[in-house]
């Protein structure tokens, strides 16, 4: 392990952006929020940025590719540049657990090219969370906040960060951020991981559990009469699915600008009933199945697909965001409840 | 050709012919600019068609893969992109991707199978792909019945090329039926589901289904009383599709996708799936 003093954070931060562009959680008017360093930025304290580091690989927009028409004839303009590497740091347990989600979509076969240039290109400073909130719930689904997964894992201790490279890009940049780090830290990391526990287990969502739910589980809760009366009062608004880390549905639309067509993929929500609309018809013609949708992809399908693997990181966003305040929590608690067998 | 690295970005297609078959279908011929086949294909697969500035879409490919020289779409006319593409002209571009999808399993349960077709009005297109394919190998393949119905005589796809080469096939029944009398239709008169009943069919034959959800519907049921087992049976699916690959989430029923899963589902894997297509 290597350890800087609370004092040098800014130089070491400085040493990692003079190689490749990074981002930081900075303090902004609506919430901490991922900004690209600058000398004079200070970190921020919050446990969590408003979004999270989803938007870095998997942008809410992004342009796919151009096309020029003239008359009868297309051209297709592929305007990809060169991605340069970049580095987040002080991403969280939940957000980096995301990642592996959004992976196992974006890199099977066959592989999305632009997510997977991303990925290759970005590398993660993860941090524990030192004051886990009363929104978090990343526990149910097997993830430690004390100990999470990034390229380096940091440990925020009284008088010094304590860095870990955990992959190989992870310990190569830490190797040249040797001249501002020392060895060490081992203790303080340990003392960071016993607080932090010590936190979770006093949490009030600890027990959310969410065994009856994953693999092959369809039949036993597609039909769930509970589905009414949770889904009765939701507005389809779609903030759960955008401040959602593992949410990846998207859109592709064209754009007609003075020079040309734009391609762009956009995120998209399965709260929308325009979603899955055609002219053949409406599959998910209320709210219900819409909503069902959302949450049977995250307890249910997405785990029958990836080794039993939930589509949920308990990170809380969706809790402290919906307008009508219905959630994951409270799906889970109410169908694990019902009698469905 | 086919753009495997690149799954989201098209290559060009040329619109090389349009065939009227019915007063809201159309018949588009396409190969890229050097005037080849865009991409090889199984029956029952699908490509992503896009007009840049319009949209694009899923369409089945409605042209045999033993055709190596172009691929066909027979489409209807019902929204944004189809409108576009019916008042296209012959050398217009489009952009093309694909193949998607499954595709019908012609060689590894349909071979040596005697095969019912029974298709609905624009349901019939998906289905030629894998008619034409049989009679391309016909040693293959036993007898083959095709049942096909729509409301008017005038909205039978393909008519002329069922009349001349379907029904001058040797081994090849087809049964034609439309909704109501129509002067000069001498043929079947009535419903797909109850003209199938109708035939009575032996039930030792693999049915290959597509058409309108209500005739499906019909169609399946009639199937089931005559002695059809859903393992006998297959269709092919609509839903809305953005990237064909999978990971857009529009097409998710279950844990399938049906642009990499589907289209085409056997109708007892079918009924596994949540009720929601």
């Amino acid at each position: 392990m290597r350890k800087c003093k609370v004092e040098n954070i800014y130089t070491l931060l400085g040493e990692i952006s003079k190689n490749a562009k990074l981002y930081i959680p900075v303090d902004q008017v609506n919430g901490a929020k991922f900004t690209e360093y600058a000398e004079g930025l200070t970190l921020s304290n919050a446990l969590k940025t408003e979004r999270s580091i989803k938007d870095f690989f998997f942008p809410q927009t992004e342009n796919l590719v151009d096309f020029k028409v003239s008359g009868k004839i297309i051209e297709i303009i592929d305007n990809r540049s060169e991605m340069e590497d970049f580095v987040i740091f002080g991403a969280r347990a939940c957000d980096v657990r995301s990642m592996e989600i959004l992976d196992r979509v974006f890199l099977s076969e066959p592989v999305d090219t632009y997510y997977a240039n991303r990925r290759a290109h970005g590398i993660i400073i993860s941090m524990a969370c030192n004051r886990p909130a009363e929104t978090c719930f990343c526990s149910t689904f097997g993830i430690d906040a004390s100990k999470p997964a990034g390229d380096i894992v940091c440990y925020k201790g009284e008088n010094e960060y304590v860095f870990e490279g955990v992959t190989e890009k992870g310990k190569n940049l830490l190797e040249k951020l040797n001249a501002v780090t020392e060895n060490g830290g081992e203790d303080t990391a340990k003392i960071v991981q016993t607080e932090i526990k010590t936190i979770l287990d006093k949490l009030p969502l600890k027990d959310v559990k969410a065994d009856k739910f994953g693999k092959d589980k369809t039949d036993k809760f597609f039909n769930a009469p509970e589905w009414k009366t949770l889904s009765e009062a939701c507005l389809g608004c779609g903030t759960c699915t955008f401040v959602c880390p593992t949410c990846q549905c998207y859109d592709i639309k064209d754009f007609n600008t003075n020079s040309g067509v734009k391609r762009f993929r956009c995120w998209d929500s399965c709260m929308y009933s325009d979603f899955t609309r055609m002219s053949a018809g409406q599959p998910r013609p209320t709210q219900l199945e819409r909503f069902r949708q959302r949450f049977m992809h995250k307890l249910v399908y997405y785990p029958t697909n990836n080794d039993g693997i939930f589509g949920c990181v308990g990170c809380g966003r969706c809790l402290s965001r919906c307008p009508i305040s219905m959630n994951i929590v409270k799906v889970m608690k109410k169908l694990g409840e019902g009698d469905n067998e | 050709m086919n753009n495997v690295k690149e799954p989201l970005i098209p290559s060009i297609g040329v619109i090389t012919d349009v065939r009227i078959d019915t007063p809201d279908v159309k018949t588009f011929r396409v190969v890229t600019p050097e005037g080849k086949k865009a991409f090889l294909h199984k029956p029952g697969q699908c490509a992503m068609l896009s007009i840049p500035g319009v949209g694009e879409a899923m369409f089945s490919i409605t042209s045999s893969p033993t055709n190596t020289e172009f691929m066909e779409f027979s489409i209807k006319k019902c929204g944004c992109v189809t409108e576009w593409l019916h008042q296209a002209e012959v050398g217009q571009q489009v952009t093309i991707r694909g193949p998607y999808g499954n595709g019908f399993p012609v060689e590894e349960k349909f071979k040596g199978k005697d095969l019912l077709f029974i298709a609905g009005g624009i349901g019939l297109a998906p289905l030629r792909s894998v008619i034409n394919y049989v009679r391309a190998n016909r040693a293959d393949y036993g007898k083959v019945d095709i049942v096909y119905g729509s409301r008017s005589k005038d909205d039978l796809v393909d008519y002329n090329e069922i009349i001349s080469e379907w029904m001058t096939d040797d081994g090849i029944n087809v049964h034609l039926t439309i909704d109501r009398e129509q002067e000069g239709w001498t043929g079947h008169v009535g419903f797909v589901p109850a003209y199938v009943k109708e035939l009575n069919f032996t039930t030792d034959k693999t049915a290959i289904l597509c058409g309108p959800p209500i005739m499906i519907k019909f169609t399946l049921q009639g199937l089931l009383e005559m002695g059809f087992e859903k393992t006998q049976i297959y269709t092919t699916m609509e839903l809305r599709m953005k990237c064909g690959i999978g990971k857009c989430g529009r097409c998710n029923i279950g844990d399938k996708y049906v642009c990499k899963d589907g289209p085409v589902f056997r109708m007892d894997e079918l009924e596994e799936l949540p009720d929601e297509y």
